[in-house]
């Protein structure tokens, strides 16, 4: 029963298990995020207070959480690889970091654009935004530790350490609305009891965040598969995959 | 063999403070480090005593920070370059005793020295008396964070050879609510407001940090070491 699971830690088995799977997550993520973007953008209603310039939420959001999941990812990640020394871990861990940078870049970017209008400014020094500012940093950290150590197997393993003291920050920037009196609205979606959204908005927003999380494990994959190319590239198993 | 751990550890602190003392220049370097950029700031932005007293916290903190980011970068280097790390690993005294021996060492002649002399530079900052007890605490509490932060980032970088760019990088986003409390402590403490909730949560991150951040230098150490 558990051999599929003892099969995940090989990776030609992986490497073969998710390729067909990326275009079916692909089709997947767009059929939702399609859905999100032109429920959100053209027939929800105009907020109340904010009129249009709410509808960036949709983006907004969505990275905002990837960032931190994929995060999480990387160092749970990180983790199985350094505790039971599965490289796959190590692998995923890897293919994860550019992406979750990417999501934190674009939460930012697309943050400081609904500032503008909301606030008045692009860039407030205020908890979420900062500790948003400090997860990319950490980002950025972890990746060039990798690169810098010359050995590679090393490199993973410090990079995963260092990705795991660095989830202490993953908390704070969840709970930081509601920690530090903040210019950041408080949290909508995610919370106990019933949110405070109208279902006509609700909806598309919950379809963009399936959608870019599909979206997410469809390029992980990817990347999965070409960071496996690239480690095992002396192995037989990838001469032989890249004949076919 | 059995070690006899609270002798080795003796021993491990006896060396660390007779190599830091056998090198003043080393242990004045951060010294000298911390005041010339506090001079820094006066200089750069205002010399009006108003304008820095509101800056002073800020200041000093940041100061601190660089100065002790500066300094930890050789906490291992010294004993990975001639094998004596090495050696020590396979003394058979735990790791996770030696990182915090080591470590504490370096706080002593570092960290401890930085507060010896602050009361100096916010004196010129315009800090008022009342604050100094305040502001003394809260540096220690927080050198001594940084300490184990940035040994964490020391061990990770210990086999590079120019790691100590690096190592700023790993190291000051993990400090980065140090800052913020310590700052803030310092700043309530010159305007008289309670600041015992800030060193309270200070006091918090270094409880947090000398548990936990031992097991992950001494982690660290054995993956750059293998």
């Amino acid at each position: 029963m558990w051999t599929w699971f003892y099969r995940l830690a090989s990776p030609p088995y992986v490497y073969g298990f998710v390729g067909p799977a990326i275009p079916w997550l692909l089709a997947a993520a767009a059929c939702l995020i399609g859905y999100g973007l032109v429920a959100g953008l053209v027939f929800a209603p105009p907020d109340y207070q904010q009129g249009d310039a709410f509808r960036i939420i949709y983006v907004h959001a969505p990275s905002a959480w990837l960032s931190l999941c994929a995060y999480t990812t990387m160092a749970v990640a990180g983790a199985i690889g350094l505790v039971w020394r599965i490289k796959i871990g190590f692998a995923v861990a890897a293919a994860a970091a550019p992406i979750g940078a990417s999501f934190t870049l674009v939460a930012l970017v697309t943050g400081a654009l609904w500032g503008r209008p909301m606030w008045g400014t692009y860039w407030a020094w205020d908890p979420r935004l900062t500790s948003e500012l400090i997860l990319l940093f950490l980002y950025f950290g972890v990746m060039s530790l990798r690169r810098a150590l010359d050995d590679a197997a090393r490199g993973d393993r410090a990079a995963a350490l260092l990705a795991i003291v660095g989830v202490v920050n993953v908390p704070i920037i969840h709970f930081s609305v509601q920690w530090w009196n903040s210019l950041h609205q408080g949290a909508t979606v995610m919370k106990f009891g019933k949110s405070q959204m109208p279902g006509s908005m609700l909806l598309p927003l919950l379809a963009m965040l399936c959608g870019f999380m599909i979206f997410f494990v469809a390029v992980l994959c990817q990347r999965l598969r070409a960071e496996l190319l690239m480690r095992e590239r002396l192995a037989v198993w990838v001469r032989e995959a890249i004949r076919t | 063999m059995t070690v006899n751990i609270s002798a080795a550890a003796a021993v491990i602190l006896q060396r660390e403070l007779l190599l830091g003392f056998r090198r003043p220049d080393q242990l004045l370097q951060p010294l000298v480090f911390f005041l010339i950029v506090t001079t820094l700031f006066p200089l750069a932005l205002s010399a009006q005593l108003s304008l820095l007293r509101d800056m002073a916290p800020g200041v000093l903190w940041v100061s601190a920070l660089l100065a002790s980011l500066l300094s930890i970068d050789v906490l291992f280097k010294g004993d990975a370059d001639d094998g004596t790390l090495e050696q020590l690993v396979l003394s058979g005294v735990p790791l996770g005793v030696i990182v915090i021996v080591k470590t504490l060492a370096h706080w002593l002649v570092s960290g401890a020295a930085l507060v010896v002399v602050s009361p100096l530079v916010a004196m010129a900052l315009g800090i008022p008396f009342g604050a100094f007890g305040t502001m003394m605490l809260s540096l220690a509490l927080g050198t001594l964070t940084l300490s184990w932060l940035g040994a964490i980032g020391a061990a990770l970088t210990v086999g590079l050879r120019r790691g100590s760019m690096l190592l700023s990088l790993i190291v000051l986003p993990l400090a980065s609510p140090l800052l913020i409390f310590g700052a803030s402590a310092t700043d309530r403490a010159i305007t008289g407001s309670g600041s015992a909730g800030a060193l309270y949560l200070l006091a918090a991150l270094c409880v947090l940090t000398s548990t936990l951040a031992p097991l992950a230098i001494a982690a660290a150490l054995r993956i750059t070491l293998e």
